[in-house]
């Protein structure tokens, strides 16, 4: 399928600034601030607990902040949240979908929630059903879906709109190989054609092939951020072979920031 | 080491469970406002006991005399209460083999998970015990006061009930799982229970519609066909109606052979349980649609597509359609007791009116539960670009379609025998509905539907508070159909529960 982001515009996909979260006193999310450029493919890196999934919700609308400001697309999301969300999306890390609905089904509600023209909605739903390999259960109600075939359809769910800016929180969870390489390729060509995606993930193999910038967060603060060069430069850690791993990267970072904190 | 192969390491632990899902619900996740709550439960139920007193008062006054008539009546009570109570146990035992995610930690542990099914067991025959308890209690309680203590022997026969329904209903469940296999027992169960719950009542009704031209099951009890064909005053078949009489000997009795039931019960089928639990665990859900070749997509907005996607949710539910048919089955009684207190003259649209009010009230509230607080994608409706008093409306209009869709065919008919009482009855429907959506949104907890079945998580404060409502409703309803301004004192009992309901909800 071939996909061109229309809406593209001059301002940061996301801008975040001095963005803050706590529960029962405790601060998840402390002072982040955060900008990624439109048609980036941003990684958010960071250990259990360290406020990713925090800061991603608040942006998603679903955590409202207790300080802070969030720009999506030049949108204040805090301000005005359903004009942002019309240009975004989300998929959270378990594939929430409705078990009575078949995918073509579930598509057509997403379509009808973000109201798309009827027509276009079909094709694209079709088109997607294809390229996530999700043909031939395209007549099963989603209760009878395996967890990755579930994932595959959320992620449909969170493409057929075209938003420009898809937030994604551990999308490559419970995938197997073959489904994996399917939805990163997707994404890719999402990326290609415009779109921005930001992903936690867990997988720091993934994040090294597939991001263009990497932000690391730990106690809720971002650590770092940049290339994987300028990511290791800062880290300053080499591998036996010359090459630079993130894994010893993220570890030295978040290390040293513990041992700071 | 941790003695988990004992029956009371489990007790403890679903207690334990137990309490803090009630603590919590009932502080409604604040504990400073335990103390106003308990005061407030205690003025509810000291209005209830007042209600018991006007009602019982004349008929102690006059004494009650142990006779064929008032034992066939007591008895057939009785059996109406049972039959209920077998209903509801045999949709608890039934899920409690569907209870997949609360079962994979016990059953993939090297703790004998029959123990945990002898506790379920048990604590479901005390689950139901403690709801028809508390719904006879103001009767009982006032009974013992006016006239004398034994009385309370009546709590005994409950719980005498309350074990043969349950050790029935697990008998009836295991023999199903055998006969139709665990796909088809949970569809079966269901309608079986709804059948029980209702067949004893709706035989009677049948009865009297045949023989007499009317519904009054007092007139079928009372006849002579019946009166003649019971046994003697001596029988054993009257020991349940002479232990509520204050037989203590026979409430002893009753009692004893009650618990050596489920005893016996929970020994012999605790351990096919877990078998079949396991078995159920492999059970596939697939189930095919034809979407993907049937149509073009619908061109729909945001609130359209709200809409229809409930509708379609709630159509693909048969959990939910038997339930919804147990819940207007149910009303059946309060018909007839409403019936018998009006006399053979009453006019049958100031009887249908206020049940009609309590059945649909009711509908409203459980489909506003499922689509309020069942919503299997939260995170996708919310961040959907609409707004979130528009994505409620689009609920709330969701099911009060299907309410205005389910009453208007009694509307109509009810038009013809009174335009007044219709007009009433359907503002009684829409006002009563309203409140139990209400309570629903005040209760709200965002969860996926089937853990909302499987794991009963229904806040009970909401769930009672809907069933205050929706009776006082009807009540109101019942005498302004009988263009009675009597309606008005149970419109304040139904705004003060409301305003109860309000109190005691959970605050974001």
């Amino acid at each position: 399928m071939t996909y061109h982001n229309a809406h593209h515009s001059n301002a940061a996909a996301l801008e975040i600034k001095g963005l803050r979260k706590s529960f029962a006193a405790k601060p998840a999310v402390d002072h982040l601030s955060l900008t990624i450029k439109s048609g980036e493919f941003y990684a958010l890196l960071g250990p259990n607990g360290a406020g990713k999934t925090t800061t991603l919700r608040m942006v998603a609308g679903l955590l409202k902040p207790d300080a802070g400001s969030i720009s999506i697309c030049g949108i204040d999301a805090v301000k005005d949240p359903v004009e942002a969300k019309r240009v975004m999306a989300w998929v959270p890390d378990e594939p929430l979908i409705y078990d009575k609905l078949d995918p073509i089904e579930y598509l057509e509600f997403v379509a009808g929630l973000w109201a798309m023209d009827a027509a276009k909605a079909e094709r694209q739903a079709r088109d997607l059903v294809q390229l996530l390999g999700l043909a031939a259960h395209a007549s099963t109600r989603c209760q009878g879906l395996s967890k990755g075939m579930r994932q595959k359809v959320a992620l449909a769910g969170a493409l057929i709109h075209d938003p420009q800016l898809i937030i994604l929180d551990e999308p490559l969870t419970g995938l197997d190989a073959g489904s994996a390489r399917q939805v990163k390729a997707v994404l890719k060509d999402r990326v290609a054609a415009g779109t921005t995606v930001i992903m936690t993930t867990h997988i720091l193999e993934v994040a090294e092939r597939m991001a263009e910038r990497i932000g690391v967060i730990a106690h809720g603060r971002l650590i770092a951020e940049g290339t994987l060069d300028e990511l290791s430069a800062k880290a300053g850690h080499k591998t036996d072979e010359g090459g630079t791993s993130l894994e010893e990267i993220f570890l030295t970072l978040v290390a040293s920031e513990s041992a700071a904190a | 080491m941790i003695a988990t192969q004992t029956l009371t390491w489990f007790a403890r632990h679903e207690l334990l469970l137990a309490w803090r899902d009630w603590a919590s619900m009932m502080a409604g996740g604040r504990t400073t406002r335990e103390r106003v709550v308990t005061v407030m439960t205690l003025g509810f139920v000291g209005l209830l006991h007042w209600l018991a007193y006007a009602i019982l008062n004349p008929i102690l006054k006059g004494g009650v005399v142990i006779s064929i008539p008032a034992l066939v009546m007591l008895t057939s009570t009785l059996l109406l209460t049972f039959s209920m109570m077998l209903s509801q146990a045999i949709e608890q035992v039934t899920r409690s083999f569907y209870a997949r995610a609360d079962l994979d930690l016990i059953l993939s542990s090297p703790a004998p998970a029959e123990h945990l099914f002898a506790v379920r067991i048990a604590s479901i025959a005390f689950a139901g015990f403690l709801m028809t308890a508390l719904l006879a209690a103001p009767f009982i309680n006032t009974a013992a006061a006016l006239d004398e203590l034994h009385w309370l022997s009546a709590y005994a026969v409950i719980a005498a009930l309350s074990t043969f329904s349950t050790g029935l209903a697990v008998m009836a469940a295991v023999a199903l799982y055998r006969a139709v296999g665990p796909k088809r027992t949970r569809l079966i169960a269901q309608i079986l229970a709804a059948v029980i719950g209702a067949a004893l009542l709706i035989g009677i009704q049948a009865v009297a519609v045949m023989t007499y031209g009317n519904l009054s099951r007092i007139e079928v009890l009372n006849s002579d066909a019946v009166l003649n064909a019971a046994p003697g005053v001596a029988s054993l078949w009257w020991i349940p109606a002479k232990a509520v009489l204050g037989d203590v000997s026979a409430a002893l009795a009753l009692i004893a052979a009650g618990i050596l039931f489920l005893v016996f019960v929970i020994r012999a089928y605790a351990p096919r349980f877990a078998e079949q639990a396991i078995e159920t665990a492999s059970l596939s859900d697939e189930k095919e649609t034809n979407s993907a070749v049937k149509r073009a997509f619908v061109p729909r907005t945001a609130l359209q597509a709200l809409r229809a996607k409930e509708w379609q949710l709630l159509a693909r539910d048969p959990w939910l359609l038997s339930q919804s048919l147990m819940q207007v089955l149910y009303l059946i009684p309060p018909a007839l007791l409403l019936l018998r207190d009006m006399g053979p003259n009453a006019q049958v649209h100031i009887i249908l009116a206020p049940v009609l009010v309590m059945a649909f009230g009711q509908l409203a509230g459980g489909l506003a539960w499922l689509a309020i607080s069942g919503e299997d994608a939260h995170d996708l409706v919310a961040t959907a670009p609409v707004p979130e008093r528009a994505l409620m409306r689009a609920k709330n209009e969701a099911v009060f379609a299907v309410i205005a869709v389910g009453s208007a065919p009694f509307l109509f008919g009810l038009a013809f025998l009174s335009s007044w009482a219709a007009g009433v009855t359907a503002v009684g429907i829409a006002v009563a509905s309203g409140t139990a959506i209400l309570i629903q949104m005040w209760f709200k907890v965002t969860g996926r539907r089937t853990l909302f079945r499987r794991r009963q998580m229904a806040s009970k404060a909401a769930t009672f508070s809907e069933a205050f409502s929706s009776i006082f409703w009807a009540g109101a309803t019942g005498l302004a159909a009988a263009q009675s301004w009597w309606g008005l004192v149970f419109v304040v009992f139904a705004l003060a529960t409301l305003a109860l309901a309000r109190f005691i909800s959970p605050r974001p």
